[in-house]
């Protein structure tokens, strides 16, 4: 039996805020809307940066890419900070158990020598690649116009650190500190990580947030994340005997998974603009990827020897698919 | 099987020092100047980076378990606010003024530190400052919508919140905040840092946090209290980030000293005058008041602004310029704003009134040397022309200075019977301002002052050309619902019909 408690019925004077009844109409507006649309300053800004004064201080003109509105670059998840928190937390309790049941069997000590040492030798060096993606993210969410987009990139930025910090983890847990120093000895003097670690700096000085977008998020991240979680832990490593990286290492496929879908609405959207944006984001994610995935070939070999070649190839053919399905002719 | 070697033992600090900076590297195919272009131009010298000490020590695991635990008990309590007709239990509905202010005004604020911390945790080359920064940054986009949200529920049912994202861009009194917050994201990553993490964070948000969620809890305003119960704790940390980040500077150069000085009394006398707006919603807002502004100074400038001023003072820092200026107008400034903001109550999105006898009491009771002498004669004038039926309004537009764009209602420091008006004259053009210190800021940088977009020249270009209702649908503002007296609006009708709805039998 069903009971309707009595309560006093009130009658509302308006559904939402005006600047979302003129988006979306009159009816009641989610949260995700509420904390994503119009809350930028749009108008009457105040002063001329002092660190670039022929620019203002919310400029969309800082990218090539041109939008008649930049709240249509939404977010498919729907993130605004409390989902995005709750979603996190909800992975690190995971990504904590898993830790623990290594950490607790001893597993870290049963792998294989020779597997731990492609785990560390390739896993290791790629915490600052994921701090790289912090600066670039933080940067996107900075100098990006409109919240819809930017939002979802200072997400990202945390989540960039968060990797770089359970990559450390991983690190000190199947090494030492001494794994660690390896791993930043190799990012900083070792041939095989040379062509990245030039990928990564030379993002540095693009001041192009979506530029830095397609680079890092779309082609590098394309690329290295199935590329190393995807055929080196997934189907190199655990094959072998040492799926305890793989469950130090879920945290990021499951979070690859996800984000990519956003990336994708991204550049759909952008792409579907116009025929400026189409070319514009042709060229960058065809020259971004041909050098992410050149500069992943001496990685993917620490692991899979004269198989690497192929290994970047499949991976490239897949992500250009990718990108061709957002609507950008590759 | 492996021989098993100890691990070595790591200490909190070395763990977060390999989580967080031993991240960064020295780049060597890009240069140091093109990749942080942006640290060099203001002046200050930084030698070593590593030298930052980590003003908090929480790894990304952590603060998604933390927040994700706030997270859910602040939407808990809004929700179960918001189906419950929570907004009936304020005091009273004159207590909304507050908010709607605060929504109009703050609450943009929070979002454009979230958007300068992101700029900063991005230029900074440490990679310590970086994450405090960045964590920073998307603590402050949970402020504004934590604040959105919680709000949110208020605008279904009241007038004055309707229009918060076109307020924020285009009425007069928003270019208060606005101008704030603009002026530090425009500055260099060192100043912002002066102006939002110490000035505002540390020196100043006791005075507008503290008083407005006591407020909010005085006057049955769960909603809010719940956000500000709930930003607390990120509060914390970012007062330590705003003082590690000072007193950083100050260590690392003896040449920084001079600059740092003149960020603090610049950042100082910006942020009173945007607290200006705290002191009357204390005074005169709260229909249940939680102390005066006198009060809540005495407290949390003078008690605790001193001893952080003290304890500045080794590194060879004074108190900021304007501080006395500052404790001569606290008698004052509440009454002469709320003056101001009656008799312009036309073009408010948000009430005004004039105060009871009982509310007059209270006030002569806390500003002996003050209220009674000055203000309470003008209030009985103003309540005495609102009897007969000819209320005051000023329908001539307030003068406003031209760096806190606050109309230039105040008096001179030493004599509360002269309006303060001050002017510099620059490129062959006047500018007016409401006291020294805001001449002084305009004086030091006239060249970034002579931009700001004042509300009321705009009143007389496109597209409103002087036409007062073409400004009122310009700024989204609903005469007759959002704006005017308190007493007769739809808010105060409403409220206490629903009221009686939920408290009697009729």
């Amino acid at each position: 039996m069903q009971i309707d408690l009595r309560t006093v019925a009130i009658q509302p004077q308006r559904q939402a805020f005006d600047h979302l009844v003129r988006r979306f109409g009159d009816k009641p507006a989610s949260r995700y809307q509420e904390g994503s649309y119009d809350i930028q300053a749009a108008e009457n800004l105040h002063y001329k940066p002092t660190w670039a004064p022929e620019k203002e201080l919310y400029d969309a003109s800082l990218t090539r890419i041109v939008m008649q509105d930049w709240y249509a670059l939404k977010d498919p998840r729907q993130f605004y900070y409390s989902t995005y928190t709750l979603t996190r937390a909800r992975q690190q309790e995971t990504a904590e158990a898993n830790f623990a049941f290594v950490e607790s069997r001893g597993l870290a000590d049963m792998l294989p020598d020779e597997l731990r040492d492609v785990a560390l030798k390739v896993l290791v060096p790629l915490r600052h690649a994921a701090w790289g993606a912090n600066q670039h993210n933080t940067f996107i969410c900075g100098y990006g116009y409109g919240t819809t987009f930017t939002q979802p990139c200072m997400y990202h930025a945390m989540d960039n650190l968060g990797i770089a910090q359970y990559l450390s983890r991983l690190g000190l847990l199947l090494g030492d500190t001494d794994a660690l120093e390896a791993g930043k000895q190799a990012w900083l003097d070792d041939a095989a990580w040379q062509p990245l670690r030039r990928y990564v700096e030379d993002c540095l000085v693009l001041r192009d947030p979506f530029e830095l977008f397609v680079a890092q998020n779309v082609a590098l991240d394309g690329l290295l994340y199935p590329l190393v979680y995807e055929r080196i832990v997934d189907e190199h490593l655990s094959v072998r005997g040492a799926s305890a990286v793989a469950m130090l290492t879920q945290f990021m496929s499951d979070w690859f998974d996800e984000t990519r879908k956003w990336v994708d609405a991204v550049l759909k959207v952008a792409a579907a603009e116009s025929e400026h944006n189409r070319d514009v984001l042709q060229d960058w994610t065809r020259s971004w990827s041909a050098r992410a995935a050149s500069a992943m070939v001496p990685i993917v070999e620490l692991a899979l020897g004269a198989e690497a070649d192929e290994a970047v190839g499949q991976q490239l053919a897949a992500l250009t698919a990718r990108i061709q399905k957002t609507g950008i002719p590759l | 099987m492996d021989m098993k070697v100890a691990k070595k033992k790591l200490g909190l600090k070395e763990k977060y020092k390999l989580m967080t900076r031993d991240l960064g590297w020295d780049t060597t195919y890009q240069t140091k100047e093109d990749v942080f272009p942006y640290v060099g131009y203001e002046g200050i010298k930084i030698h070593d980076w590593e030298k930052w000490e980590d003003p908090f020590r929480l790894t990304m695991d952590a603060y998604w378990k933390y927040q994700a635990e706030k997270e859910r008990k602040f939407y808990a309590i809004i929700d179960a606010h918001a189906q419950n007709n929570g907004h009936l239990n304020l005091t009273d509905a004159r207590y909304l003024s507050a908010l709607k202010i605060f929504l109009q005004a703050i609450s943009p604020g929070e979002y454009a530190a979230h958007k300068g911390f992101a700029r900063v945790g991005r230029e900074f080359p440490g990679v310590g400052t970086q994450v405090a920064c960045q964590m920073q940054a998307i603590d402050e986009i949970r402020h504004a919508q934590t604040q959105i949200h919680a709000m949110s529920n208020y605008n279904r049912y009241y007038n004055g919140f309707h229009a918060f994202a076109d307020t924020r861009d285009r009425i007069w009194y928003t270019s208060v905040a606005r101008s704030f917050f603009d002026d530090a994201m425009s500055a260099g990553p060192f100043e912002f840092m002066i102006a939002i993490g110490f000035s505002f964070e540390y020196v100043l948000t006791n005075l507008l946090f503290v008083p407005f969620m006591s407020g909010a809890a005085y006057n049955g305003d769960m909603a809010t209290v719940t956000f500000g119960f709930s930003a607390q704790s990120d509060e914390a940390r970012h007062m330590t980030l705003g003082l590690e980040c000072i007193k950083f500077m100050l260590e690392q150069d003896p040449d920084n000293l001079p600059i740092v000085q003149n960020w603090i009394d610049k950042w100082f006398w910006r942020g009173f005058r945007v607290l200006g707006l705290v002191s009357t919603m204390m005074d005169y807002m709260l229909p249940k008041r939680v102390m005066s502004w006198r009060e809540a100074w005495d407290i949390y400038g003078v008690e605790n602004g001193g001893a952080l001023f003290k304890d500045l003072a080794r590194y060879g820092i004074k108190p900021p310029k304007g501080w006395d200026d500052a404790e001569k107008a606290i008698d004052h400034m509440s009454h002469q704003f709320m003056l101001g903001l009656y008799q312009w109550s036309f073009g408010t999105a948000f009430h005004s009134w004039i105060p009871s006898e009982d509310d007059m009491n209270w006030l002569s009771a806390k500003y002996p040397d003050t209220f009674d002498k000055y203000y309470r004669p003008r209030w009985k004038h103003i309540k005495k022309l609102a009897d007969a039926g000819t209320p005051f309004k000023n329908y001539g537009l307030a003068k406003l200075c031209q760096c806190c764009q606050l109309p230039t209602v105040f008096t001179e420091p030493d004599d509360p019977t002269l309006t303060c008006h001050r002017e510099s004259v620059y490129n062959g053009q006047k500018y007016h301002f409401c006291s020294d210190g805001c001449k002084n800021v305009f004086d030091n940088e006239p060249e970034k002052y002579v931009q700001a977009w004042l509300p009321m020249p705009q009143l007389f270009q496109e597209p409103i050309n002087g036409d007062l209702g073409a400004w009122m649908e310009w700024v989204s503002l609903r005469d007759g619902k959002d704006n005017g007296d308190y007493a007769g609006s739809e808010d105060q009708q409403n409220f206490e019909a629903w009221r009686g709805l939920a408290t009697t039998n009729q």
